[in-house]
């Protein structure tokens, strides 16, 4: 039975091992990720990403990692295997926020993460 | 860069220090030169008076001719190309361009041999040169830490037309400021979201502009004022999705039209006016919670 209202936190490296995403850059130790935003629209994720989320977007350049500081994400999930430049690269790790890369899209990626945190033990499809 | 190109001269990147041949020379002493000073073309003076240049190619065509023990003056290309030392280097680069050679002899205006420059000395000292100009775009971004009296602290920055590699900074530091002061993360948030949706709006729609922030004890004001052209329609740009944001501006993720409403709706205190010669955006937040009545 999935529990609709409050999603679990997850440690950061087991979400990354659990939804098979490539380390760009980890997440600083004990990062939690308690919960999604999926937007490639930053100033929707400005106004709307919780504190503690992972932010899963395409949009793969430095801009998104201001949006990630200032909202209080743990990490950004790039989509579709887009390319990151170099200095998002830098940029997260100045910042310490957690830099993760999926083959999945959007939609394929939020629904394994959403069935990871609101699904008590649950085991993501792969 | 290009400013750069225009603004330092041939003398500023010529490297200096020069081994040169005279006209009796023997081609395999030059090529011993060469080789122990790792270059790869001598120039052929006397007295600084230029007579020509030896390049590597001369070299290895005397090589394969048998011709190690000519003398310079015999095999030295002696229609030279030279360059001045007081040329802007846009005028040198183009020269290079123009004739396609390794490297250049620089004369000074007696017409003495007094440098040699390669397009490997224009590239480096292009390189360092952009690199103090970034030194100093960075340093010029960075806030003056001006008046911290009276608990009032006050930050100024600078944003730049389409200036995407620096948008955010501002934001950046006014939520740490806000964070190190132990003020609470909610409303650091929304002082955040505010000031990054004027900076970007800023970035994306004027010509640059400053962005002003300003903490008390009790409150923290944004003013944001740039450079116009002015915001047309402003009461439709309060509307959630009205943009007036070019395709590239949208396709980084900008430009959707939620900024100044996001903006009005995290503050406390808004107002917006202006006109073509420049927009001006005050915001401001109460930093304490309303005393329950």
């Amino acid at each position: 039975m999935n529990n609709l209202l409050e999603p679990q936190a997850v440690r950061s490296e087991t979400v990354a091992q659990d939804l098979g995403l490539e380390i760009i850059v980890a997440a600083p130790q004990g990062t939690l990720i308690s919960s999604g935003f999926t937007s490639d629209l930053l100033s929707d994720a400005m106004a709307n990403a919780q504190e503690g989320c992972a932010f899963l977007t395409i949009q793969a350049h430095k801009n998104t990692v201001a949006v990630a500081t200032l909202t209080g994400a743990s990490a950004i999930f790039v989509c579709s295997s887009r390319t990151v430049p170099e200095d998002m690269i830098q940029s997260c790790k100045d910042e310490g926020i957690g830099l993760y890369r999926s083959t999945e899209n959007q939609f394929i990626l939020s629904g394994k993460l959403y069935q990871l945190l609101y699904t008590p033990n649950a085991s993501v499809p792969s | 860069m290009i400013e750069l190109m225009y603004r330092m001269k041939v003398w500023d990147v010529m490297t200096r220090e020069l081994r040169v041949g005279s006209r009796t020379s023997t081609l395999a002493e030059l090529q011993g030169i060469m080789r122990d000073n790792n270059i790869s073309g001598i120039p052929i003076a006397e007295g600084g008076r230029l007579y020509g240049i030896i390049s590597m190619d001369d070299i290895i065509r005397c090589l394969q001719q048998g011709a190690m023990g000519d003398s310079a003056a015999d095999r030295m290309t002696k229609n030279v190309i030279s360059l001045e030392d007081d040329m802007p280097l846009s005028f040198a680069i183009s020269t290079m361009e123009k004739h396609r050679f390794g490297r250049f002899p620089v004369l000074n205006k007696h017409g003495e041999l007094v440098g040699i420059l390669t397009s490997r000395d224009i590239l480096v000292h292009l390189l360092i040169a952009m690199n103090k100009e970034m030194a100093l775009l960075e340093s010029s971004l960075n806030p003056q830490p001006t008046s911290e009296a009276g608990g009032v602290l006050i930050r100024e920055y600078t944003t730049r037309k389409f200036d995407f590699e620096n948008a955010g900074k501002a934001s950046t530091e006014i939520k740490k400021i806000l964070v190190d002061r132990g003020i609470g993360s909610k409303i650091a948030r929304k002082v955040a979201v505010a000031s990054y949706e004027l900076e970007m709006n800023q970035v994306c729609h004027s010509l640059g502009g400053t962005l002003s922030f300003k903490l008390t004890e009790e409150t923290a004001e944004i003013v944001a004022q740039d450079l116009g052209p002015g915001i047309e329609d402003l009461e439709s740009a309060l509307i959630e999705g009205w943009s007036t944001a070019n395709e590239w501006v949208r396709s980084l993720g900008f430009g959707a039209g939620m900024g100044l409403p996001n903006t009005k709706r995290v503050s406390d205190e808004f107002s917006i006016s202006g006109g073509p010669s420049g927009t001006r955006v005050v915001t401001s937040f109460r930093l304490r919670a309303e005393p329950s009545v």
